[in-house]
């Protein structure tokens, strides 16, 4: 790993970003309320963008590469800058929630989740000329999020937590469906769109994951967390830590490279653990807001074959499940509570990281803990995939590491 | 046994009168006979053998003996009366009981020892007798004291029993109302628990309301803020420029700007469809796809269903309607089974689909229930398999007997339309129907008159014709006579003055010429009807005179004779005539020819 190149902004980087084509990054200091934009092919371009006194509060690239978005601050607006020509574009009244922004996958069109009069809008814009497309009303008390569709024709838009509602609408802005599973518990906590499509996965505060089908947008199958995990079918892999072994005392001679990861780093194994398994609870605090109730992670394998969920209630697993069969398949039960995983690009691997020094991955072939080998204490906070699936970034609070999987060769 | 009065008879000792009063004791007390009873015989026999040897002693002989035969009636009858049931009358002689007298009957005083004997005897007898119904008295006495006891327990088993099942009744009433009543406070308190929900959702409900209001409040505020804030914004920001740029960059895709006309927002729109469409169209194909792959799969699901259904083809003859039912169905299997039936998605061939299947499916099931009931059938060891019809049958014949039922009410109701449409026809409606046919009937006479008429006036006017034609034939024949008769005359006068020329004259009847040798013929013979004004030697020229004169002789001499008669004469027989002359001629096969020759005459 070379460095390329080297580039000093005017103040802390609370944001960065590459651009869709690769040429350009987004530095976005928010304090300051300033984006810089480097290039990669000339290191001499410059691009700085100032919000000067409406501040900035989040940035991003558009699809294309070559317009930036800011938002201001109290989501006062949306300023659509082009580093193509001088123009300027505003979006006025963006609601301040979790995904108000989204981009088809095809970057054609962008839809923005906006609030005037106490209620809650959606606008589409066409990405190539920022025409407004569609704008239209929805049945939200206060519109949480929103997310398109990977095939771009059908976008998602759920409600606050305190209603269960999602919403779907169709490109040109008619309300396809509406579904809503019960009244007054908390409602929808993560969502996560199909690769193909074809499946909405809702997962909830009540510890419930429902999917719903493209077809008919009703629910065809609900996945339950329960404490217990009883059916027979279900493999659970348990971490165990792996007792320094006697053998560690005739490696004395090796590197002291080792000897230290042995002292410092406890080795961990996958055991098959019998069914039934009860899992480690946690009873969440009843009287504080966002309990760490429900189902808050998400996330398809790139070929639509398994979902992996975390249940906030149960921090400690990972559950996995088998779409094609509509069952549970496989639960992580980790020693740590997971930070984050990710799915493989392109195939059917799934990689976990809890917060140490070793990074989880899974296949339906089985299932193996990788150490990050270094000196001291490499806590993985997040972990990302290469596109191509052969390596991924392991990252801690300071330090980052590239991961690199050999892949088979079948002979 | 009627009732017992204490016979007090006058005793001579004491023990007697003990006895008796004994005796008398034991009646009362029928209990203690029991117990005495038995005692009884020993000791009074003891004592009656202590007691008669007391009692009759030498000395007073005569009159124990008196005293026997007077008391000895009522001795015995007392000891009739005990052991056995009492004759009617109370006094009774002894005599009359058939005891014979102990004293002799003719020696007075004398004892008789024979009958004192047998007095003896009999009473002896009669003691045994007693004694034994006593005997048998006291045993029914003790069996059914021993009854009354068995009794009495029993009563008091069962009183017990009672008081104890009472008790048990009051307490499982007890328990029942225990639970009712525990019952009641459950439901009361499911009723409480659940007005609780209610009232706790309405409290949330309406938190939650009132949570909203606040928000919205709340948020208007803060909206206002916003406008506020970003006035000021807006204003301070023409004082810098926002964006810094060494150089613009190209467009990502090459392309430069555009303007934003209504043309780019049209164009806009129909990407936006366009793309919709297209995914659209791209999940319909892949439904067809699925359809068509799972239409293929249930092809062959009934393929094996069928095939797994044999048995039913080689059934008896009296299922061969259900065989005519599965030949119908195995023929709409082969329809469906073409290709091009796939493609189809309408609904009838979907239903149709669907339908065999089930109805396979429904077979196939019953096939193995039927089996399943023979293995059962067969472990058991019994098969009848006459008697059971398979529910498959039944359930075929069942539905066939009901289409004929349907089929049955069909006819008749359109049988019944019928009968009532020819039977409760109206009046009028047969009038009309009448009228219809005169109508008709009289339409077509009507065109027929017409044509009649038509064809009279055709005739009318072909009569006139003809009988024009006919005037000038006759007046041309007159003319033609009266040149004849003229020239007749100059040809006999120059005749006669060159008689020696016998030339043949040519008339200039050109025609004369070609004539055939019919004509010769009918020359000839019509010279024989010549006039006798016509008279000449000359053979061709006059035998086609002549018989041009025939024709016309007949033509004339029948016109002077027509003319007088009326019309229709004249139609007639000009048209039989011309006819005639036609045929004839024609039958000659001349007709024609010599048609135009007449012509040929007439015209000049």
């Amino acid at each position: 790993m070379q460095i390329l190149q080297v580039y000093t902004c005017l103040d802390q980087i609370q944001y960065i970003e590459w651009s869709s084509d690769s040429l350009f990054i987004l530095c976005a200091m928010y304090k300051r309320g300033i984006v810089q934009v480097w290039s990669l092919e000339q290191p001499d371009w410059h691009c700085k963008i100032d919000e000067g006194s409406a501040g900035l509060v989040a940035s991003c690239w558009s699809p294309d590469g070559r317009h930036i978005l800011n938002t201001t601050e109290f989501h006062l607006r949306i300023t659509v800058w082009s580093l193509c020509t001088k123009s300027v574009s505003y979006i006025k009244y963006p609601k301040a929630c979790q995904q108000g922004v989204a981009f088809t996958k095809d970057g054609r069109y962008m839809a923005v989740a906006e609030r005037r009069d106490c209620k809650d809008f959606i606008s589409i814009f066409v990405c190539s000329n920022w025409q407004l497309l569609r704008h239209f009303d929805t049945e939200t008390q206060d519109l949480f999020g929103i997310e398109w569709a990977p095939n771009g024709c059908v976008l998602a838009a759920w409600d606050t937590c305190l209603e269960y509602k999602v919403l779907l609408y169709s490109l040109d802005g008619r309300l396809l469906s509406s579904y809503r599973a019960y009244e007054w518990p908390l409602g929808v906590k993560s969502i996560a769109w199909s690769p193909s499509s074809q499946f909405l996965a809702i997962g909830s505060f009540d510890e419930k994951v429902r999917i719903l089908n493209h077809v008919t947008w009703k629910k065809i199958t609900e996945f339950d967390h329960p404490a217990t995990v009883a059916s027979k079918k279900t493999i659970v892999y348990k971490e165990v830590e792996k007792s320094p072994t006697v053998d560690t005392e005739r490696f004395s001679f090796s590197p002291s490279r080792t000897l230290d990861s042995s002292l410092f780093s406890t080795k961990s194994k996958y055991d098959i653990s019998q069914v039934p398994v009860s899992l480690q609870y946690i009873k969440p605090v009843a009287d504080r807001a966002n309990p760490k109730v429900g189902v808050g992670m998400l996330a398809f394998s790139a070929d639509n074959c398994f979902l992996a969920t975390k249940n906030d209630n149960i921090p400690n697993a990972v559950w996995i499940w088998d779409i094609r069969k509509l069952k549970l398949s496989v639960v992580l039960e980790q020693l740590c509570t997971i930070h984050y995983f990710q799915w493989d690009p392109c195939q059917p691997r799934l990689a976990v990281c809890t917060g140490t020094s070793r990074v989880y991955l899974w296949s339906p072939a089985g299932c193996v803990v990788v150490q990050v080998p270094g000196e001291g204490d490499f806590q993985i906070m997040s972990l990302s995939w290469h596109c191509s699936g052969d390596s991924m970034v392991l990252v801690s609070k300071d330090n980052f590491c590239v991961c690199y999987l050999e892949g088979e060769e079948v002979k | 046994m009627g009732d017992w009065k204490s016979v007090t008879v006058p005793l001579v000792s004491s023990d007697l009168k003990h006895i008796l009063s004994y005796t008398s004791e034991r009646k009362r007390s029928s209990t203690s006979m029991n117990s005495q009873v038995l005692h009884l015989p020993l000791p009074l026999s003891k004592n009656m053998h202590s007691f008669y040897s007391a009692f009759c002693t030498e000395d007073n002989i005569e009159q124990s003996i008196s005293y026997i035969d007077r008391n000895c009636v009522r001795l015995i009858q007392l000891l009739i009366y005990f052991f056995s049931p009492p004759p009617p009358c109370f006094y009774q002689e002894l005599t009359t009981l058939g005891f014979p007298s102990i004293y002799a009957e003719s020696k007075g005083k004398e004892l008789n020892l024979v009958s004192i004997i047998n007095c003896m005897n009999d009473l002896l007898i009669l003691q045994h007798k007693n004694l034994r119904a006593q005997e048998e008295a006291e045993m029914q006495h003790m069996k059914l004291g021993s009854d009354m006891d068995h009794l009495q327990n029993c009563y008091a088993k069962l009183k017990d029993q009672l008081e104890l099942s009472k008790r048990e009744i009051v307490g499982l009433q007890e328990r029942d109302r225990q639970l009712q009543s525990k019952n009641r406070n459950l439901h009361q308190l499911l009723k409480n628990e659940k007005d609780e929900v209610q009232k706790l959702q309405n409290i949330i409900s309406s938190r939650a309301t009132q949570y909203n209001h606040d928000m919205k409040r709340k948020e208007r505020e803060y909206n206002k803020l916003k406008e506020r804030l970003h006035q000021l914004v807006m204003n301070k920001k023409d004082k810098k420029l926002a964006m810094e740029v060494l150089n613009y960059v190209g467009r990502a895709d090459g392309k430069r700007g555009a303007w934003r006309t209504d043309k780019t927002e049209a164009r806009n729109e129909e990407e936006m469809y366009k793309v919709l469409l297209s995914d659209y169209e791209q999940r319909q194909k892949q439904l067809l796809l699925e359809n068509a792959e799972l239409k293929k799969v249930l092809q062959q699901m009934k393929k094996d269903i069928i095939s797994l259904l044999p048995p039913q083809k080689q059934k008896p003859k009296e299922r061969s309607e259900d065989g005519l039912v599965l030949s119908d169905q195995e023929e709409d299997i082969g329809e469906l089974n073409k290709e091009n039936m796939w493609e189809l998605s309408c609904e009838t061939v979907r239903e149709q689909l669907t339908n065999s299947i089930r109805k396979q499916w429904r077979m196939l099931k019953n096939h193995v229930e039927k089996l399943d009931n023979q293995v059962s059938r067969g472990h058991s060891g019994a098969l009848n398999e006459k008697d059971v019809i398979s529910r498959e049958d039944h359930e075929l014949e069942t539905e066939k007997l009901e289409l004929e039922i349907q089929q049955c009410k069909e006819m008749i109701k359109t049988q019944q339309q019928l009968l009532q449409q020819q039977l409760t026809c109206d009046d009028d409606t047969t009038l009309l129907l009448q009228d219809c046919y005169l109508l008709e009937e009289r339409e077509r006479l009507q065109e027929e008159w017409r044509l009649f008429r038509e064809q009279k006036k055709n005739f009318e006017k072909e009569r006139k014709s003809f009988t024009e034609a006919a005037i000038r034939l006759g007046l041309e024949r007159k003319a033609f006579e009266e040149d004849r008769g003229a020239w007749l005359k100059q040809q006999f006068l120059t005749m006669t003055a060159d008689c020696k020329q016998s030339e043949n004259v040519t008339t200039p009847s050109a025609f004369l010429r070609g004539s055939d040798p019919d004509i010769r013929l009918v020359r000839s013979a019509s010279r024989q009807r010549k006039p006798p004004s016509v008279l000449s030697a000359s053979v061709a020229a006059e035998s086609c005179q002549t018989s041009q004169y025939i024709a016309q002789n007949s033509v004339a001499s029948e016109k002077p004779a027509a003319d007088n008669m009326p019309n229709l004469w004249v139609e007639s027989d000009d048209k039989e005539e011309t006819e005639e002359c036609t045929k004839s001629w024609e039958d000659s096969g001349v007709g024609t020819l010599l048609c135009r020759n007449l012509h040929m005459e007439q015209l000049p």
